[in-house]
Order: C-alpha cells, then sequence, then structure tokens
C-alpha cells in the first residue's frame, strides 16, 4: 500500500514537473526589461502587455553601478531595455553595450520635449528616451531633527539627534558628488589634496552612518531604522505619503539632478517589441502613469495634462526660491574614474 | 564514515557496474562543481578590467589588494591592509560567537530530549527542526520585523513598562549575531542529541557512585564521550555562519562588511572586482578547509 | 547503604534548568515565526498598528497587482526544486549502491569526498564559482543554470539519507535474488528498491526543501525574468516587510511544515513496520 502511494507520487511528480518545464517556454511575444526597483506601476505593463500581446519579464537593479556591472557580468544579451541614468547611459555607450535606433524607428519620438533632445550624454537621442527626471539630496525625520537640514552637514558632519541614524543611498555616483558638493569642489577632480580631503571627509562621515542601501531607502524612513537618508525626491514623498513625518532638503551646497533614461540594449532578444515599449513610453498618457507612480517628472510633451495636479504642488518637486542649482554627475576618464572607484572602496571597506 | 558497515563484511553484489553507478554523480559534481572552483581560482590570479569583467593577463593583485594598503593613488608605499583582514576576522569572531551561542542553548535542549522518553523524544525533536525547514529568508526577515525599532518586541516591552527607550538593535553586530544563532540553531542541537542518545548512562551512575557531583559528571564524563557530537555540531553551525549573507544584509544594516557582503559586493554590487571576488572566495574556502581539516583530525584521535 | 541511596536522588538523566534552556530554545526558535504569522491576519496597511482580523493580504498574494510576479516565481521555485531533487535522488541512488554495494575499491574515500563537496564548500564560495564558469562557458543565466546549479548542490542532501538508509539493508536479500538468476536490475528493481524507498523518499524531499530554500547560489546566477520565491521576496522586502510578504511567507511556512510533517509520519510508520517484523 505504501510503497504503491510512494510510487503513483513519484510518476506523478514526474509528470508534473515536464508539464511545468513545457509551460514555462511558451509565451510568444516577449520583452525583458531590467528596471530600477519600484518605479514603474505594474498596471502599466500589464497594459502594454495587453495593448501588444506581448509578455512582459521585469528585473530591478538598485543602482547605476551594479546595472553595469551585471550586464558586463554575462547579462548583456539577455534584456532588451534599460532604464540607466544620465551619467550611465554615456558610460553604456561607450562601453558598446547600447544598440543604435535608426531614424524613424520611434514614431513617437517627436514628443520628446526639446530640451532633452539634444542631451551632452546622448546627443541626438541615438540610443535612448528619457524617462524620468528628478534630484537626490536627503530626507530628514522632523519628529527627531527641527533644526535647519538645507545643508550638506547633515550628511557629513551631522547634529547629535541624526548622527548614527542616517541611511546612505548603496550608490557611487551619489554619495561622492554629494561629498564632493559638500567640500565644494569640482567633480573628476585630479588634485591630489582636494581627493585625500575628500577621502577624509568620507571615512570620518562613516562613523556617523547606520547602513547604506538604495532600495530600502524609503522604508528605513518610514519604518523609523534611520532618522535622516540620503533619498531621491519621488521617493522621500513617498515614504511621507506612508506616514514617516520627514522634510526633503535642498541643501545650499547643491545636490544632484539626473535623468533616468530607457535605452535599447545590445543583442537585445526582442528587439521590435523594445521598439514597441519605447513609443509606448512616449505616450503623454503612459509616461504620466509613471509619474503618478513613482512622483518624479516626465520628459514628454503633453504629459502634464495627465499628471496629478497635486503633484506640481509637493514639497519634494519644488525647490524653495534662491536655492543652490542641482548638478549631474559626471563622467570621469579611465585614469581619474579608477582613483573616484578607490576612494569608494575605501568607503565601503 | 566513508568505510561503510564497519564490522560487518564489505558487500559487493553491485561491484562489477560500481563506475557506471558513480559515473552521473561524479561527471555532475566533477563539472559543475570542482571545474567551477578550480576556474575561480584562475580568476583570482587574473587583471580587473576597468569597470567589471577581466582581462587573461597573470597578476597577483587580487591578494595584493587584500592584504597591501597602498594609498588613494595606489602609488605609497605599501603598509599592511587592515580592512579585509578585519573583515575576515570579524566574521570569524562572529561565527565563533554564534557556534558559542548554540552550543550554549543547544546542548542542554539536546540534552533535555535525548532523555526523555522514546514516545515524547521525538516530538521535542519534532518541535525543535521544524523551524530549519522554513525557509532561511523567511526567518531572517522574521527576525528583522521582530527586532526593529517599533518592531513588537519593542513594542511589548515598552508596554510591560521593563525599558524607556526602544532598544536599538537593528543595524548592530547583537542583530547579526542573533540572526546566525537562529538560522544554525537547529544544526547544533541534531548532532548532540544523535550522541547524548547512544551515551551510555550507567557511566554517570557509576560516576555519582564514586561522590561526585552532577556537575563534575556532566564535565568530566557526559561531555568528553559526547564530544564528536559537539564538535560535529560547531562545524555544522560554524562553516554557514562564516559565509552568511542573509543575516548581515538584512539585520546588519549591509554597513558592516561580512565576508559574504564583500563577496557579493564583489560581483553584484557597485565594486565589480571579479578578481578580487574570486581571491576573497578562494581565502573563505581555505579558512573552511582548515576548520574541516581540524575536524577530521578530531574525529581520528577519537577513534584511536 | 549510603552509595543505595544516593543512587535513588540522582537521576543522571536530569539536570536542573535544562528544561528552562529547552524552552527558551524553543522560545527563540518560534518567536518571531508566530509573530509574522499572527501580524499577516492584520487588516491594517501600517504593519506596526493592530487593527483586527482579516484575510485581505491572503487575497492580495493571489489577487494583487503583485500576483502574477509570485505565481510566476511559485511555478519557478517548485518546478525547479521537482526536477533537481528527482534528477539529485536518482543520481544519489546510484551512487549510494556504488559505494555501498560496491565492495571495496580504491579511491572510496575521495569519491566518498567528492559526493560530498557540495555540502562543505560555503554556499557563498559555490555561487561564486559556478557564476564564474556559467560566464566563461557562455551559458546564459537562466532557468537552466539555476536548475543545473540545484541539482549540484542538491546530491549530497539526497545521498546522505539514501546511503544510510542502504547501510541498514542485509545484501542477502539481493544475493537471493541473484542466485535465483535475476539480473542486477531486476535484483535492484524488485528487491532492493523497495528496501531503499524510504530512504529514496527523505532524500527527494530533503533535496526538494533545499533546493526551495536557497537564495545565495540562486540570487547570484539567475537571469533575466527568472525569479524563484525566495529571490522575490529578498527583492520585496527590500521595499519594506509588508503585509502580503507576511501572508506569502506564512503560506510558505505552513507548505514546508506539512513536507515535514509528511516525511515525519512516512518515517514513522516505515519504523513501526520495521520494527514489528
Amino acid at each position: 500500500m505504501f510503497k504503491h502511494c510512494v510510487r503513483k507520487s513519484l510518476a506523478v511528480s514526474i509528470g508534473l514537473s515536464a508539464a511545468l518545464i513545457a509551460g514555462s517556454a511558451q509565451a510568444e511575444g516577449k520583452l525583458s526589461l531590467y528596471h530600477w526597483f519600484e518605479y514603474i506601476p505594474q498596471e502599466l505593463l500589464d497594459k502594454f502587455s495587453e495593448e501588444n500581446d506581448v509578455e512582459v519579464t521585469m528585473d530591478t537593479y538598485e543602482s547605476n553601478e551594479s546595472l553595469l556591472a551585471s550586464l558586463k557580468a554575462g547579462k548583456l544579451g539577455s534584456y532588451d531595455l534599460a532604464v540607466p541614468g544620465d551619467y550611465m547611459v554615456e558610460i553604456m555607450a561607450n562601453e558598446g553595450l547600447l544598440d543604435t535606433i535608426a531614424e524613424g524607428e520611434l514614431a513617437n519620438k517627436g514628443n520628446i520635449q526639446p530640451q532633452w533632445v539634444d542631451v551632452p550624454f546622448d546627443n541626438g537621442r541615438k540610443h535612448s528616451i528619457p524617462y524620468q527626471w528628478g534630484s537626490t539630496s536627503f530626507a530628514v525625520n522632523r519628529d527627531v531633527y527641527t533644526g535647519d537640514i538645507n545643508t550638506t552637514d547633515i550628511l557629513f558632519n551631522p547634529p547629535a539627534e541624526l548622527a548614527g541614524k542616517i541611511n546612505m543611498l548603496d550608490s557611487q555616483g551619489e554619495v561622492l558628488l554629494m561629498a564632493a558638493l559638500h567640500l565644494g569642489m569640482e567633480q573628476c577632480s585630479t588634485d591630489r589634496d582636494k581627493l585625500k580631503a575628500l577621502d577624509e571627509l568620507l571615512q570620518s562621515a562613516k562613523a556617523n552612518w547606520a547602513s547604506f542601501g538604495s532600495d530600502v531607502a524609503k522604508d528605513v524612513l518610514v519604518s523609523g531604522d534611520a532618522a535622516a537618508g540620503q533619498i531621491y525626491n519621488g521617493f522621500s514623498a513617498k515614504a511621507r505619503a506612508e506616514g514617516a513625518n520627514v522634510e526633503y532638503a535642498y541643501p545650499k551646497q547643491g545636490y544632484v539632478v539626473w535623468m533616468d533614461n530607457v535605452v535599447l540594449l545590445k543583442d537585445a532578444p526582442n528587439r521590435d517589441n523594445a521598439l514597441k515599449f519605447m513609443d509606448f513610453m512616449l505616450e503623454p498618457e503612459n509616461i504620466a502613469a509613471v509619474t503618478n507612480y513613482a512622483q518624479y517628472s516626465a520628459g514628454v510633451t503633453g504629459a502634464e495634462a495627465f499628471t496629478d495636479p497635486e503633484l506640481a504642488k509637493q514639497p519634494e518637486s519644488a525647490p524653495p526660491e534662491g536655492s543652490a542649482p542641482g548638478a549631474f554627475i559626471a563622467v570621469c576618464d579611465q585614469a581619474t574614474q579608477e582613483v573616484y572607484d578607490q576612494l569608494w572602496t575605501r568607503l565601503r571597506k | 564514515m566513508a568505510a561503510a558497515g564497519s564490522g560487518r563484511t564489505v558487500s559487493n553484489t553491485f561491484a562489477p557496474v560500481r563506475n557506471w553507478l558513480l559515473l552521473p554523480t561524479w561527471l555532475t559534481v566533477g563539472i559543475f562543481m570542482l571545474l567551477p572552483i578550480a576556474l575561480m581560482l584562475v580568476y583570482s590570479f587574473l587583471t580587473k578590467e576597468f569597470r567589471g569583467g577581466v582581462i587573461w593577463e597573470f597578476t597577483l593583485a587580487a591578494y595584493d589588494q587584500f592584504v597591501f594598503d597602498r594609498g588613494l593613488f595606489g602609488d605609497e608605499a605599501p603598509s599592511i591592509e587592515w580592512t579585509y583582514i578585519t573583515i575576515y576576522f570579524r566574521s570569524l569572531v562572529q561565527a565563533s560567537m554564534a557556534t558559542l551561542l548554540c552550543l550554549l542553548i543547544g546542548f542542554p535542549t539536546a540534552f533535555f530530549i535525548a532523555t526523555r522518553s522514546p514516545s515524547t523524544r521525538s516530538m521535542w525533536l519534532f518541535l525543535v527542526t521544524i523551524p530549519y525547514w522554513v525557509n532561511l529568508l523567511i526567518r531572517t526577515v522574521s527576525m528583522k520585523f521582530l527586532i526593529r525599532e517599533n518592531g513588537p518586541l519593542n513594542q511589548a516591552l515598552l508596554g510591560s513598562g521593563l525599558i524607556d527607550t526602544p532598544l536599538q538593535l537593528i543595524n548592530t553586530n547583537i542583530a547579526v549575531q542573533l540572526g546566525l544563532f537562529y538560522s544554525y540553531l537547529p544544526f547544533m542541537v541534531l548532532p548532540i542529541y544523535a550522541a547524548v542518545e547512544r551515551y551510555n548512562f550507567s557511566l554517570s551512575e557509576a560516576g555519582a557512585d564514586l561522590y561526585a557531583g552532577r556537575w563534575t559528571i556532566l564535565r568530566r564524563i557526559v561531555i568528553p564521550a559526547v564530544k564528536p557530537g559537539i564538535i560535529a555540531g560547531c562545524i555544522l553551525v560554524f562553516v554557514p555562519s562564516l559565509g552568511a549573507f542573509l543575516a548581515p544584509d538584512l539585520l546588519g544594516g549591509a554597513k558592516t562588511f561580512m565576508i559574504g557582503s564583500l563577496i557579493e559586493e564583489q560581483f553584484k554590487g557597485n565594486a565589480g572586482n571579479w578578481p578580487f571576488g574570486a581571491a576573497s572566495a578562494m581565502i573563505l574556502l581555505t579558512l573552511v578547509l582548515i576548520a574541516l581539516l581540524f575536524y577530521a583530525r578530531a574525529q581520528t584521535k577519537e577513534q584511536v | 547503604m549510603f552509595t543505595g541511596n544516593n543512587n535513588r536522588t540522582y537521576n543522571p538523566r536530569r539536570y536542573p534548568g535544562f528544561l528552562f534552556i529547552t524552552l527558551v530554545c524553543l522560545l527563540i526558535l518560534y518567536a518571531p515565526l508566530l509573530v509574522v504569522m499572527g501580524y499577516s491576519f492584520n487588516d491594517n496597511l501600517s504593519i506596526t498598528k493592530w487593527s483586527g482580523f482579516s484575510l485581505r493580504w491572503y487575497t492580495d498574494v493571489f489577487t494583487g497587482p503583485e500576483a502574477a510576479k509570485f505565481k510566476k516565481a511559485a511555478w519557478n521555485s517548485l518546478s525547479i526544486a521537482l526536477s533537481a531533487a528527482l534528477v539529485a535522488t536518482s543520481f544519489a541512488t546510484a551512487a549510494a549502491i556504488g559505494m555501498v554495494r560496491g565492495g571495496a575499491f580504491n579511491g572510496k574515500t575521495l569519491s566518498f569526498g567528492l559526493i560530498s563537496i557540495p555540502i562543505m564548500v560555503p554556499e557563498i564560495v559555490t555561487a561564486v564559482a559556478m557564476l564564474i564558469f556559467f560566464s566563461m562557458i557562455g551559458l546564459k543565466l537562466g532557468y537552466l543554470s539555476i536548475l543545473i546549479a540545484h541539482i549540484v548542490f542538491c546530491i549530497p542532501f539526497a545521498y546522505l539519507p539514501i546511503s544510510a538508509r542502504l547501510q541498514g539493508i542485509e545484501a542477502s536479500f539481493e544475493e537471493a535474488a541473484q542466485d535465483l538468476y535475476a539480473d542486477r536490475w531486476k535484483a535492484f528493481r524488485y528487491v532492493l528498491m523497495p528496501l531503499m524507498l524510504p530512504g529514496m523518499l527523505s532524500g527527494f524531499l530533503l533535496a526538494f526543501i533545499i533546493s526551495l530554500d536557497d537564495f545565495i547560489i540562486t540570487n547570484f546566477i539567475k537571469g533575466a525574468g527568472v525569479e524563484t520565491l525566495p529571490t522575490a521576496i529578498f527583492g520585496a522586502v527590500k521595499q519594506g516587510i509588508k503585509p502580503n510578504i507576511m501572508a506569502l511567507s506564512t503560506l510558505m511556512l505552513l507548505f514546508s511544515v506539512l513536507l515535514v510533517s509528511l516525511s515525519y509520519f512516512i518515517g514513522r510508520t516505515d519504523k513501526e513496520k520495521n520494527d514489528a517484523n
């Protein structure tokens, strides 16, 4: 009896696993997306799926640098599209990781807002389309600290209430630029004394930081695990919406601005669907859905008509009068970049 | 262990086809386990490519980076680089502490269970092993939820008036410790249980006849007799603790690196330094092999 | 006389405080799981406040916005665990017969060492080695790479219970069968295998659960769009421990407990049958 049961269950499991393996390889139209975490509403992906009869799969990454690392670690050729930030588009193009979009392949290319067409990181938009843009500074829990927060001292020379309760993004570009702004030094510096000062600043500030993490940046503020944290503006707005009493800072020393872009990856397995998706994301209504979800700004003409009017009034998307301008992250040459990589390694080790 | 059926005649009914029976396993483990480890050793001696990947040029740079600090610009006189040694040392200490903690709680538990009547024994054992079958990730996440600053533990303690300010456990070494302890405790209990179950309690009685106190009996008679079980338990806790990734990442806030997170960072994170990651993994493997050799030696000594 | 007295009061199996420590041990083991189970029934979106019993997060797991992702991950997890455990159990059964019934041979210790390598090497090292290997031979990371890795690290877990069982079976059974001119396959199929089945089954279950449980190795070598439940949960947890994750965890927890109870009772019935013999 017992033996019989076992034999039967083995037979059933063999059959079942065969069916599962067969079942997993049947979809026809596919699109494979490599995207930032918590950035696109599932409903929008479902809409694209339905309209085009394409099965969309999405994996997520948590920093521009880890996107680059995993594409170079053998994942190129598995994905059709990725969403790197401005400087990373330039790096990926230089590394030969991007495919070129021929003239006329994108029907909606004309929807790109004029100021986002001839951008320094992809002049004429040969590999990318604008996705969302926003800023990165930091947010402070106002229950914990009530003083002036519009200074980078909050991160690098924090008041006693915040010391040891700060989360930093696990993102080389954003942390190093923020530190450079704090010192008032230029990006891609080759001045050894300045670089040494930067190194010392990071090492001394590290003692006051509780954790490094990008995808957790919102949750640590909401859960109270951190009292202040480097964060993207839209993510900070979401933290506030989820009940954290946080205020997003516009430090007088400056802050990071960025634009994420949908890029066509080299060796994309579903290139046609990838182009369809790019066109889809250039429709004002669709890109506005991302804006409403992630609470950043779109770079597509006409998207304003579909975005939640409340968003524009949010403190996270409106720098106060007279605040310092934001800065894009610069791409350095190899020798300089290796020193900055070393700075990061020394910080994270 | 390897020499099957000690004391029994070695059966050889399948001897003529033995190699064919072993071949699938040999091939699978050989190709997909041994070969990759050999390849990893090779990679640890290759040159790192700018922004990820490797160049096929032999260099000791990865091991050099592990041991020497050549300053921010790489041109200073080398001094000893303490960072990675500290990470490994910290991981060793963490793993040892977790092992010790597991032993302190696990030994009495195993002893208690092994001395129940046979029918209740299996029930106790079942209770202790169930959590082990629950996904490690889920267990770690549960622990994180329980001990976070405004989590149930702190709420309960605050509510009962035992503490005034919430315990800051999350993102500390204690949290990592607790996570490791919690992850691997059953690994300690099971081998000790098996050893105590086989222990002949008339030895304890003989000790008592000679007027030894119960704690002296435990220390001088029971513990030496069940030592193989204790050592096995320690190894089973120590080895996975050493390379643990989830507990440091989720409970330690990923700020204090342990070996596991250091290696992960080289492949998945910003660092993108494959040779250094391979070298770090090789060093970890060497440490584990040393621990296993120590174990093997203790076992053979036991048998002599 | 005095000695006898002493013997009556002294119970070598009893130590004061050991019961207490055992209870503490169980408390530590169960508290986090029970808390998560409890909070999975919380009606409130904010997980820190309790606002009444509800099954909404269980509905959310199956119909919520992330349902499709979890469903796919669950299929991947189950199909990989099933296939890996089946292959590993077959290989391990063959290997166990070779080792235990193969007579004495050169390299037996070496062979045993080879089989147990995947257990002895820390997971993170296995993960790195396999990532390097797959990227070197140009195998696209995805379902297949995960499956191969799972088969490899499941083999020793399947092997241990099978070989333990086989060592307890007298060789005289197959010898008798062979005396009756059964060939080796028949001796295995009709004599040895029925006796080995409980060992094979617990080996299979152990391998199955080990495969379901794996995070570190899968996380390293998974490819585009292929997630297993642990990697999907890990990704979700990074954005906060949401109640739906707790509901999903509770379901996985119950599934594991069901499997263990199954193997426990199979083991017990088998033991009782043996005892009766």
